[in-house]
């Protein structure tokens, strides 16, 4: 019997995790890919790449504003009208400069916009559809970062953490749904995004060992997952030491 | 500032790491005030991709495929992809790298800057003899757009040019045709020098891959496993997926020492003796022995240890690597992957490229300071006189005079160096 086609969509498809996340997708199997992006030039060369990797995948690129309810919501319609979507992986976040958000309110806004509302308004215009389908899953990539704020990058950290909540919020409603909700928590990871700290010679985990993580966990439909999994462990302390020991820790 | 080793982990020197992961946006990072070199996979031994107090591009973020032709095999990509990942995607399609080293976890950049080549020299060359299009990034912005018949200085210039003359983001690869992932191989022993060049010699009609192992210590050293092989159908099925073992950290000291490569060089031989004859091996296993045993680097403990490979014109073949087992018996050093084989007859595309008719003799020894240094000049003295050379992508230490007699052709290559880029290497050997 043919394998069903998998129908994916993934939200800010160049980034570097969800590339990997897309490659595993199409490997050994044959899907049906929607990349939507701000950049269709740049997202042109990951669908290349992909369409190598598999050639009987059907690999499309959308553009869209990443932070207009009314156009997510057109796309997000136009993409489920044309067929039911399995899954749907919100990837997109940028890393900002916490000192300069400090100062520049116009630039915490934005910070706040694409790691927090952003994701939440995709995650929305999906779920229902999925809700009516009775099927699909969302996974939204969050972070380490939104367990716990600290001073070197809480304004990153504080649209992570409202990811966080967010996700806690869908579970809840769709607990007696076939819907799944998944919430990723990546470590630092060796991308672009993480391009400085990698300078400061900050010890990274590979981006492939994470997207492979990810990968299984939207597989399972497992609710959180930290990747790698070390993190869980590690965020498990750091969520739960004292304020007074916390706040000594230069971090 | 991060600090970078190269696989022979010999130094550890501050490097100002600049990922590239666009290949549409390479002026930017490329465009600096102190030089810069390209690091692909790091799997060089010494200090050709490295750049101490300088700027590295890592180009590992640029591994995506652009375009594969099921019909023609031909294969255009970024410069950053590995070896294995076009073998994986492409063998089960029917097609194959023509030419590979003992490692595939190296980048394609990689492998065109070193003009690697594998066990079939005799048969296709080097990686160069089957790249057909480089694009070629120079610091000042310009782009270069190469090929064996299209601006064919700057293509030979930069096949085997290690780095030096830009910063290579897409290559096209002619692939072979293959009937799949299995190998028809022989294990074969030999006694002595002149049996192993009787094997090679025998061989080169009948079998595509050659190489053999010899074992430098026993009795002064000169017996070996001579390995032959062909793709064969025969193995029919996938080939099954190998277990990875990890090197979990680095010892303390060197755990190659006189006593483990006595006991390791007369088991290993006698284990291959007892397996002697014919066997069906999925690809991996015969190209990339290694390849499962992750970080195998760190066995030589925090010094690391020097590669030293060199190629010797066939005449006086037989007498130099007999004087090379000579001198490294006497010195009571000794190598545990002691690779000797012979390159056909042919010559390579690149000003720099390292094969040259011949046969070439790769030695791995733990880095015992000056103790090394001294074996290896009395090894120079022998490659000098035979007219051979060292090979760049292993070399830590050559001494300037044995870089220019062993390239004559370097002279040449120095127009088409980028003048925003330099290596260690390229300081040592090229003054700048
Ligand atoms: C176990 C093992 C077995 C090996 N066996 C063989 C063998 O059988 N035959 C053989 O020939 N070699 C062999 N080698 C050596 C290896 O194939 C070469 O050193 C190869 O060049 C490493 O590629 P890399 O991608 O790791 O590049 P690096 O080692 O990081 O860099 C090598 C050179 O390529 C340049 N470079 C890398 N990317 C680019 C780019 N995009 N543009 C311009 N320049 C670039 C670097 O500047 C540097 O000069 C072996 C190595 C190991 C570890
Ligand atoms: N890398 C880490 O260490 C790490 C750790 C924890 C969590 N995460 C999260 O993992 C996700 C993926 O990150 P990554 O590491 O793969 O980073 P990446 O490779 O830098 O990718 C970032 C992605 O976000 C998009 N993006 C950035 N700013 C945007 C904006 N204003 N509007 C629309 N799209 C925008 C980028 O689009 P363009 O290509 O068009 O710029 C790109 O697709 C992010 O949510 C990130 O927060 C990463």
């Amino acid at each position: 019997m043919p394998e069903q086609r998998k129908r994916i969509v993934i939200v800010g498809a160049t980034s570097s995790i969800a590339e990997q996340c897309a490659r595993l997708w199409v490997t050994d199997h044959v899907a049906d890919l929607t990349l939507v992006c701000r950049d269709p030039v740049k997202t042109e060369r990951v669908a290349t790449d992909l369409r190598v990797r598999s050639p009987d995948s059907t690999i499309r690129i959308v553009k869209t504003d990443f932070t207009d309810p009314a156009a997510i919501r057109n796309l997000v319609d136009g993409i489920v009208a044309v067929g039911a979507v399995d899954i749907a992986l919100i990837a997109h976040g940028a890393l900002s400069d916490q000192a300069a958000c400090q100062p520049d309110l116009t630039m915490c806004q934005a910070a706040l916009m694409v790691n927090g509302v952003s994701p939440v308004l995709f995650a929305e215009a999906f779920v229902g559809h999925f809700e009516a389908a009775h099927h699909g899953t969302v996974a939204i990539i969050g972070s380490v970062a939104g367990d716990r704020g600290r001073k070197s990058n809480y304004v990153y950290g504080a649209a992570k953490g409202l990811v966080t909540r967010y996700a806690q919020g869908l579970q809840h409603r769709l607990a007696h749904s076939a819907v799944k909700v998944v919430l990723v928590k990546p470590g630092p990871t060796d991308t672009p995004m993480t391009a400085d700290l990698k300078q400061k010679g900050a010890k990274l985990a590979k981006v492939g060992d994470v997207a492979r993580v990810i990968v299984q966990a939207i597989d399972r439909g497992q609710p959180v997952v930290y990747a790698p999994p070390k993190w869980a462990i590690i965020m498990l302390i750091i969520r739960h030491l004292p304020r007074f020991i916390f706040n000594k820790m230069n971090i | 500032m991060v600090k970078v080793s190269s696989w022979g982990r010999l130094s550890h020197g501050d490097h100002e790491v600049r990922m590239l992961a666009d290949r549409e946006r390479i002026a930017g990072p490329l465009r600096s005030n102190r030089p810069g070199i390209a690091y692909g996979n790091g799997r060089s031994y010494g200090d050709v991709c490295l750049n101490p107090d300088g700027v590295l591009w890592r180009t590992t973020g640029l591994d995506r495929f652009i375009s594969l032709n099921a019909t023609t095999g031909r294969l255009v990509c970024e410069a950053g992809v590995l070896l294995r990942d076009i073998q994986r995607l492409v063998i089960p399609r029917g097609w194959i790298l023509p030419v590979t080293p003992g490692t595939q976890l190296i980048t394609v950049g990689g492998a065109i800057a070193n003009d690697v080549h594998g066990k079939n020299h005799h048969r296709l060359g080097s990686f160069g003899d089957h790249v057909q299009r480089i694009t070629l990034h120079r610091t000042d912005g310009t782009r270069i757009v190469c090929g064996p018949d299209l601006e064919p200085g700057w293509f030979a210039a930069t096949v085997g040019g290690v780095g030096l003359t830009g910063v290579i983001t897409e290559a096209e690869i002619q692939l072979h045709r293959v009937v799949g992932p299995w190998l028809e191989a022989e294990t074969l022993t030999y006694a002595n020098l002149d049996a192993f060049f009787q094997l090679a010699d025998n061989s080169e009609i009948g079998w595509e891959h050659t190489v053999s192992w010899i074992d430098c210590i026993t009795r002064g050293g000169g017996r070996g496993i001579f390995l032959r092989a062909n793709p064969t159908e025969a193995g029919g099925r996938p080939v099954p997926r190998a277990r990875n073992l990890t090197m979990p950290l680095v010892p303390p000291i060197s755990l190659v020492n006189r006593l483990s490569l006595r006991l390791f060089n007369a088991a290993y031989f006698n284990l291959n003796k007892s397996r002697a004859g014919k066997t069906v091996t999925p690809y991996e296993s015969f190209f990339y022995p290694l390849d499962n045993i992750q970080d195998w680097n760190r066995m030589y403990g925090p010094k690391g240890f020097f590669q030293y490979q060199s190629v010797v014109p066939r005449a006086v073949g037989r007498d130099a690597v007999q004087a090379m087992l000579h001198e490294i018996a006497r010195s009571g050093a000794g190598s545990f992957l002691a690779v000797l084989k012979t390159f056909g007859d042919r010559q390579p595309v690149g000003l720099l490229s390292f094969p040259q008719p011949g046969v070439t003799l790769a030695l791995d020894f733990p880095n015992h300071g000056e103790r090394t240094l001294k074996l290896f000049e009395r090894l120079d003295a022998i490659v000098r006189e035979a007219g051979g050379r060292i090979y760049l992508a292993k070399d830590a230490r050559m001494p300037r005079d044995l870089f220019e007699s062993g390239y004559p052709r370097f002279v040449e290559f120095m127009q088409y160096r980028d003048p925003g880029i330099g290596s260690a290497l390229s300081r040592r050997l090229m003054e700048n």
